[in-house]
């Protein structure tokens, strides 16, 4: 079994993609992701892993050469931050349209302008229509297993799309928590040797031509988007699959979302990456004044969980999603409008309100938590909500 | 009319076996077909390596000018502006 060790984020991200031992992969720094590249090519540099490591000269060529390498069949791997994931942006698209299994390490920062290094989701959620798979972590260990996992999760035969693996900036990158690691040769027989991907490996195996990413107009390109769009559709069910196997064999269990006293829970809050567990410090201490509180944890944003948000949060009365994004919709965040969408469904569903918060790396703190815990009380109390949308720890 | 694959029936990811251009004939935009003289050529073959189409058929006994290949060629013209001797010329396709 693993043994307890002290690691940060990035620390996390590095050993683990020593563990699963890619054939290549291909990164540029950036801010707060640089060290996760650093320490991996130490490991290249020492004989560590047999991974090609690519240094390239931009993260739109780092993509570029995940996307070809994992062309050849191989096991390709990658890790940005913000600009640097802006910069992949038409590569993105490519990846997940070609079908392409790639595993990227995000560690989430804002977007400039103005520039900042900090904590916000503004650059993952800009990519969420890009059709990678995204997995939020909420601390170091579900960081590391949610990369392990991703590998799996990616190269399912039903699944085989990108996938985004995300920590938060700083707060989790950079911050030591003591957490298990798996021994190497746990990892390498739960990520086994990646399943064969028919023409890539006939291009490689047999030595015959492929076209890649042939012209594709009015007569099939829709053809091609609603076969991804059925990946996609796989991946909710893989997910949970790969998350049991995980616990079954290491005894930490994964689903799609985590809820944190939702059952007989009144109000509630929803929330992703590492907020969720400042969240819970603040749902305990509403507990233990006799509220009832809870939290539902959004661990994976893409696919869209939709069926787990509305038997979630289908009993409750008040419920805050909160947005480490400003959508700039002049109405609310992005994940509001998705938890919306999902409820809208239900015959009977709770009132919805948003709080934008954290954004730039602005700290959040369980008195932050407990003040929106006393916006949801009021609503509770009044029936009705008096406004959509409440940014939380501005100057105003 | 050719039977086009529905989603389940495509190979995963527009990842195909090379030269499927060869299944997709595009002789049907020409609206100016090139006609050759033969009387005018010096067979240097200018046009078969100006064709962007590989649509000027050489003989491959000779090495000498054979025909058009008019499943491809979209009469872009290029062979007749090229041409030294003034020796492909462009006609309208007639209906």
């Amino acid at each position: 079994m693993g043994i307890k060790v002290v690691k940060t984020g990035n620390e996390a991200f590095a050993e683990g993609m020593r563990q699963i031992n890619p054939d290549v992969v291909a990164a540029y720094p950036i801010t707060p992701q640089t060290e996760i590249v650093q320490i991996f090519s130490q490991f290249v540099a020492d004989g560590r892993v047999k991974t090609e490591f690519i240094q390239v000269e931009s993260e739109h060529s780092a993509m570029s050469a995940c996307i070809g390498a994992s062309c050849a069949g191989a096991r390709a791997m990658t890790g940005t931050s913000s600009q640097g994931l802006a910069y992949m942006w038409e590569m993105l698209y490519i990846a997940s349209g070609l079908r392409l299994p790639i595993i990227m390490a995000v560690v989430n920062r804002a977007l400039s302008s103005p520039i900042n290094i900090h904590c916000d989701h503004s650059d993952t959620f800009g990519a969420r229509d890009s059709g990678w798979i995204q997995i939020y972590s909420e601390n170091v260990q579900e960081t590391y297993d949610n990369l392990i996992q991703g590998v799996r999760i990616a190269e399912h035969p039903e699944v085989r799309l990108p996938c985004m693996i995300m920590t938060d900036g700083f707060i989790l990158s950079h911050c030591l928590e003591t957490m298990e690691m798996l021994t190497d040769e746990e990892v390498r027989e739960f990520v086994g040797e990646p399943p064969e991907r028919g023409n890539l490996i006939k291009a490689v195996v047999e030595n015959k031509p492929i076209t890649i990413g042939a012209l594709d107009l009015q007569d099939y390109y829709f053809e091609h988007k609603r076969q991804q769009a059925e990946g996609m559709k796989n991946a909710l069910k893989v997910i949970p699959e790969v998350g049991k196997e995980f616990g079954d064999k290491f005894g930490r269990y994964y689903g799609m979302v985590e809820n944190y006293k939702l059952d007989d829970a009144d109000i509630g809050v929803v929330v992703i990456g590492s907020t969720a567990g400042t969240a819970k410090e603040a749902v305990d201490k509403l507990r233990s004044r006799g509220i009832k509180a809870g939290l539902l944890k959004i661990r994976v944003f893409r696919p869209l969980p939709v069926v787990d948000i509305k038997e979630s949060l289908k009993n409750l009365k008040v419920v805050g999603v909160m947005d480490r994004v400003e959508g700039m919709n002049a109405f609310c965040g992005p994940l509001y409008s998705e938890i919306c969408a999902c409820l809208y469904e239900l015959e009977k569903r709770p009132i919805l309100t948003n709080f934008v918060y954290g954004l730039g790396g602005r700290d959040v703190k369980v008195e932050d938590i407990e003040l929106i815990f006393n916006e949801l009380l009021r609503v509770l109390e009044k029936g009705v909500k008096e406004y959509t949308l409440k940014y939380i720890g501005v100057r105003e | 009319m050719e039977k086009k694959m529905t989603w389940k029936e495509l190979i995963v990811g527009d990842i195909l076996e090379g030269g499927t251009s060869l299944k997709f004939k595009t002789g049907n935009w020409r609206s100016k077909r090139p006609v050759h003289i033969p009387e005018k050529c010096i067979n240097c073959l200018i046009c078969w390596i100006s064709c962007p189409d590989d649509a000027i058929i050489v003989d491959k006994e000779n090495g000498k000018f054979l025909s058009f290949n008019y499943d491809y060629c979209k009469g872009c013209g290029i062979c007749a502006y090229e041409c030294p001797k003034k020796a492909i010329e462009m006609k309208e396709e007639t209906v």
